[in-house]
């Protein structure tokens, strides 16, 4: 589904990856992991459009998006859940809503749909972006990236700072989604989050993807993750 | 801006009080109004993308110079000179800025610092290509209707309120005109803003042109819409105040000042304090300059953004950044 192959990048002259490939089929949660400033970030920006690629490609069902500026790759189903949200707070959450729909010309259905996975926003809908409680934005975040129809879904620490309830709500989407056959990205600190939910890890250090994992395979590994995590 | 003001102000030397002060606020309401608009432009500009603008004034001079041009052309009836100017003049002067976003503002990738001083150069090149052209000259354009209307005013005699009409109270109903058409526009804006999806799609770039662009918008193509509209904005301020005040190659200079105070005071990138603050310089402007002079009254404005800077810098209705 989602390719990267030995891609580089980084911010004005300060490279940050350096050949990184890696491969989210369809209906996988893929997570990637490593300590801050390893890149995990830069690997979901890349994809997004919103960094240029130095070098190597980025395909998507076989079609090259990396050359593509930012506003056509979301065009061709890349969702994103950045850092921190980023909603539109001015906006009501039917408006970021609308945004969202607008990026492929989904229809009034794909709302209703992404709605039933979120009733509390249902309740919302014209509250501004800015007055919703953190749990309540994280669900935008994510809805609003659903009313996309992505075929890959890039999720950036979709759990940071929420409350129990409110991460295992997060969780089951993101579940539901790997069932609809939705290629998922996800980066998360959370180890013991990312093994209840992950198919596969790769270790990123440096800006390099170090190792691939199964999940289940990375279980009880402490000595892996402790050479990739660990301080 | 030249005010319409003072010129009134010497006819009716000897009228009372109130009367007087109507008929400042008149003139000073005319300003507002053409202010507003202008002001509106460059808030825009700079909400949206982060662009001081020092070339919009000469947008603005722009749209006066082409409505001469286009009200020349047509001849015969004011009215038909004046509509074409209302509807060429910003048209172009938008699609002339759109041209310049593209190939220029776009190649310094819109860097805040890289754009004051490309759009001073634009500022000089739009300057003097107009006096090469169009020459030094002052012209007027002719307003397509302007009748003089005399003004009431009500004073209390032993019977009660009876209204009278002062001698030297009144106004032309081309003034009227620029303050309903700039309410009409400003309206417009407003509705465009907050009620339309080009609207939905301008506010997201505003707020976070990177996740406008995730979820498919084409933030250029938007910037360059965006310095169109605000060009458009100032050239037809010009257009509506030429029939006033003449069409000359540096009269960008005051509107650019007063419109950079406007949006300091009102809040940068926010319609509602930059109208507010519009009518609040242009209304002082006016009476200000009628009572006692013009340079107090840019003194005064002055100060109040020293002021606005010191004690609020997000402006009156601005909001302070995270």
């Amino acid at each position: 589904m989602l390719e990267l192959k030995g891609i580089s990048t980084g911010y004005g002259a300060a490279q940050v990856l350096r050949e990184v490939s890696l491969e989210v089929r369809a209906g996988e949660i893929h997570c990637l992991l490593g300590r801050n400033g390893a890149g995990k970030t830069t690997t979901m920006k890349a994809i997004a459009g919103l960094l240029p690629l130095w070098a190597g490609a980025i395909a998507l069902d076989g079609a090259e998006i990396g050359p593509l500026p930012a506003h056509k790759v979301g065009r061709t189903g890349v969702g994103y859940i950045p850092q921190g949200r980023r909603l539109w707070g001015e906006l009501t959450v039917a408006q970021n809503l609308e945004v969202g729909l607008m990026t492929r010309g989904a229809g009034r259905d794909v709302r209703e749909r992404v709605l039933d996975l979120f009733p509390r926003l249902r309740e919302r809908m014209g509250q501004r972006a800015q007055t919703l409680s953190g749990g309540e934005q994280q669900m935008l975040a994510t809805a609003r990236a659903l009313c996309v129809e992505p075929k890959v879904l890039l999720l950036d620490e979709p759990t940071e700072g929420l409350q129990p309830s409110m991460i295992a709500a997060i969780r089951d989407v993101i579940v539901r989604m790997r069932g609809a056959g939705v290629a998922i990205l996800l980066v998360e600190l959370r180890i013991d989050a990312v093994l209840a939910v992950a198919d596969r890890v790769t270790f990123l250090e440096n800006g390099r993807a170090r190792e691939t994992w199964a999940a289940a395979e990375l279980r009880g590994r402490h000595e892996v993750i402790d050479r990739y995590l660990g301080v | 801006m030249r005010l319409p003001g003072r010129a009134a102000a010497g006819n009716v030397a000897g009228m009372e009080f109130g009367p007087y002060l109507m008929l400042a606020t008149l003139e000073g309401a005319v300003t507002a109004a053409v202010l507003a608009l202008t002001a509106v432009g460059l808030s825009l500009v700079f909400g949206i993308m982060r662009v001081v603008n020092v070339a919009h004034g000469e947008f603005f001079m722009l749209g006066a110079v082409l409505a001469w041009w286009v009200a020349s052309w047509f001849g015969g009836h004011a009215a038909i000179g004046f509509v074409a100017a209302a509807v060429l003049a910003p048209l172009l002067v938008g699609a002339l800025a759109a041209l310049a976003d593209v190939t220029v503002l776009k190649r310094v990738d819109y860097d805040p610092e890289r754009t004051i001083v490309v759009t001073i150069g634009l500022l000089y090149v739009i300057q003097q290509v107009v006096l090469m052209t169009y020459g030094p000259e002052a012209r007027p354009v002719e307003p397509p209707f302007n009748a003089r209307l005399a003004l009431p005013w009500v004073e209390w005699g032993e019977s009660g309120p009876a209204l009278y009409w002062p001698w030297g109270l009144s106004t032309t109903s081309y003034k009227l005109f620029v303050i309903g058409a700039a309410a009409v526009v400003l309206a417009a804006v407003w509705l465009l803003m907050r009620h339309t999806r080009i609207g939905l799609v301008l506010r997201a770039t505003q707020m976070d042109g990177e996740m406008a662009q995730v979820f498919g918008i084409p933030v250029e193509r938007v910037y360059a819409f965006t310095f169109g509209l605000g060009a458009a904005l100032a050239a037809l301020g010009a257009v509506l105040i030429v029939p006033i005040q003449q069409a000359h190659y540096l009269m960008g200079g005051d509107p650019l000042l007063l419109s950079f105070i406007v949006v300091i005071i009102g809040g940068l990138g926010s319609l509602p304090g930059t109208v507010v603050a519009a009518l609040l310089i242009g209304l002082s402007d006016g009476i200000i300059s009628v009572f006692f002079s013009p340079t107090l009254a840019k003194i005064l404005a002055t100060l109040l953004v020293a002021l606005v800077l010191v004690f609020r810098p997000q402006g009156l209705f601005g909001t302070r950044a995270a």
